[in-house]
């Protein structure tokens, strides 16, 4: 899926990119990228993190009219990071399901994200990996998925 | 009427311990876990998703596991917890072109671009019991080995190829110019009629799959007959999105697996439109292809009035049909009877009482 994967990220933002990687990521690896930050800066919660729900909306025949679908779970949090520079960032979580605490920790990523003291680094020690496994899962989904593949040839009667 | 009554507390408690009880069974048998029942009986979790209405894997599982595997009131749960959560947002239309496939199959056109991917099917099993299943120690069999390439990123759908030369009916947003223009909610608004395609794919997706099942068959077997061919089914997992209010942008929340049917059906044509193949839409949580078939069978059969097609079968009813397909409320109507009914059946006791003794004493027979 390398194709649609980078068509996506053609017209995105660093910052939507990042905030899909985060999204996308298992909580524990998130934690422990935190864990390994030396000198953690202080999170101000601006909104706890909240479950609740998003209604999923699809298009009839993939193309027409929008309908709704059903809800899925979708847990939020917002919080503030002072910068050494004295500039304040506030970071944005928003992930399916129900786990608080990674909502929490995407918020934290997103805010030191957008710190220069911290963007590269964090780019390259935890986006660029994340986003390259999360890759590589997609691409082994697709090629388990191709092994099934299959030519169904027309048997022509009377022959 | 239903009158209320009181007391019975203590047989009520002791009602639930034996339910409790007996949902955990034998002590000496291991207890399922949540991970178990999501990942070993996910076609059960998806189908709990999806007439749930509510996309979220380990909360179906729990469900599952405190109902008994009663799939009905696993949904049920799954409702009520529902309406405890705040909605938080509305996310962007999914795009399910930009699926990565599992499964996509057409039984219209063999030669597609991106191909035919079985995936992991039922179809061609010979529903042979495996009764090393039945093994304590089922040896944990490799994954099967993948193919050395990744499928074709691209898999358009079957539906968009053939629109390309207007033999199919153009599926196109009537909202294109308002894309903020709301869209019915049926967890927020009562249903009505005529009630509107929006309206009856939502009460389809979340609708029964037994009743709809039923009701496509029907019209299969020429009640209210469709002629329909499955252009396209697919399964695989769909990218969400939304755009909250503090960023206004589009950010990715996470994917949902999904299943979509793409109905197609010939028609005849109308003063209005020429012969040319129409369109029935399934789209279900989860992999879940009977119930997405199903939906798009219904939905074609439910454009009958917008095709100038005769009303004339239960699965073209749009009121028959929306109004019983849900599996919460048929089964709360239906199961409300065992509740006690003492005062009401008391007073239609006495009612047959007088009807017989006036039938006896041949008074006011007719009244």
């Amino acid at each position: 899926m390398t194709v649609a994967a980078s068509d996506l990220d053609s017209d995105r933002t660093d910052r939507q990119r990042w905030m899909r990687v985060l999204a996308l990521a298992l909580p524990d690896r998130l934690e422990a990228a935190w864990d390994a930050v030396t000198d953690p800066p202080a999170v101000r919660t601006l909104r706890p993190p909240e479950i609740g729900t998003a209604m999923v909306t699809a298009r009839a025949g993939g193309t027409g009219a929008r309908f709704n679908l059903g809800e899925m779970t979708l847990t939020r949090c917002a919080v503030a990071i002072d910068g050494a520079d004295g500039t304040t960032r506030v970071g944005h979580g928003h992930v399916a399901g129900r786990n608080r605490r990674h909502a929490e920790l995407a918020a934290v990523f997103d805010a030191l994200l957008q710190d220069p003291a911290h963007q590269d680094r964090l780019e390259r020690t935890l986006i660029a990996p994340l986003a390259a496994e999360q890759e590589a899962a997609r691409h082994e989904t697709s090629r388990r998925a191709a092994a099934s593949r299959v030519d169904f040839f027309t048997m022509v009667r009377g022959d | 009427m239903y009158v209320a009554v009181k007391g019975g507390e203590a047989a009520i408690d002791a009602a639930h311990a034996q339910l409790a009880d007996l949902r955990r069974g034998d002590r000496s048998v291991a207890a399922l876990s949540l991970d178990q029942i999501r990942d070993q009986m996910a076609l059960a979790v998806a189908r709990v998703m999806a007439e749930g209405s509510l996309y979220d894997p380990d909360l179906a599982a729990l469900a599952l596991k405190q109902a008994w595997g009663d799939v009905a009131e696993a949904i049920f749960l799954v409702r009520a917890y529902r309406t405890t959560l705040p909605r938080l947002a509305a996310t962007r239309p999914l795009d399910t072109a930009r699926m990565v496939v599992r499964r996509r199959i057409s039984a219209t056109f063999k030669d597609l671009p991106g191909g035919q991917v079985l995936g992991p099917t039922f179809d061609y099993t010979h529903r042979l019991l495996d009764f090393a299943l039945a093994a304590e120690d089922e040896p944990l069999a490799e994954p099967p080995p993948p193919a050395e390439a990744p499928l074709d990123p691209d898999m358009p759908r079957v539906t968009d190829i053939l629109g390309a030369d207007g033999l199919i009916e153009p599926e196109s947003d009537p909202d294109a110019d308002n894309p903020d223009a709301p869209v019915p909610d049926l967890t927020r608004e009562p249903l009505t009629f005529p009630a509107g395609r929006a309206m009856r794919l939502q009460v389809l997706a979340r609708g029964d799959e037994g009743f709809l099942l039923s009701l496509g068959y029907s019209s299969q077997r020429g009640h209210g007959g469709t002629h329909p061919f499955a252009g396209e089914i697919r399964m695989g997992e769909v990218e969400v999105e939304i755009i909250p209010e503090d960023l206004g942008f589009p950010v990715t929340i996470g994917t949902v697996t999904a299943t979509e049917c793409q109905m197609i059906n010939q028609f005849q044509g109308s003063k209005t439109k020429p012969p040319q193949f129409t369109r029935g839409y399934g789209l279900v949580f989860g992999f879940n292809e009977r119930k997405a078939m199903a939906m798009s069978l219904v939905d074609r059969a439910l454009r009958a009035p917008d095709l100038g097609e005769p009303v004339v079968a239960p699965a073209q009813d749009e009121e028959f049909v929306l109004s019983h397909a849900d599996v919460v409320e048929a089964s709360g109507f239906v199961q409300h009877l065992k509740l006690p009914h003492y005062v009401d059946f008391q007073a239609e006791l006495d009612s047959v009482r007088r009807m017989r003794r006036a039938a006896e004493t041949g008074e006011g027979a007719d009244s």
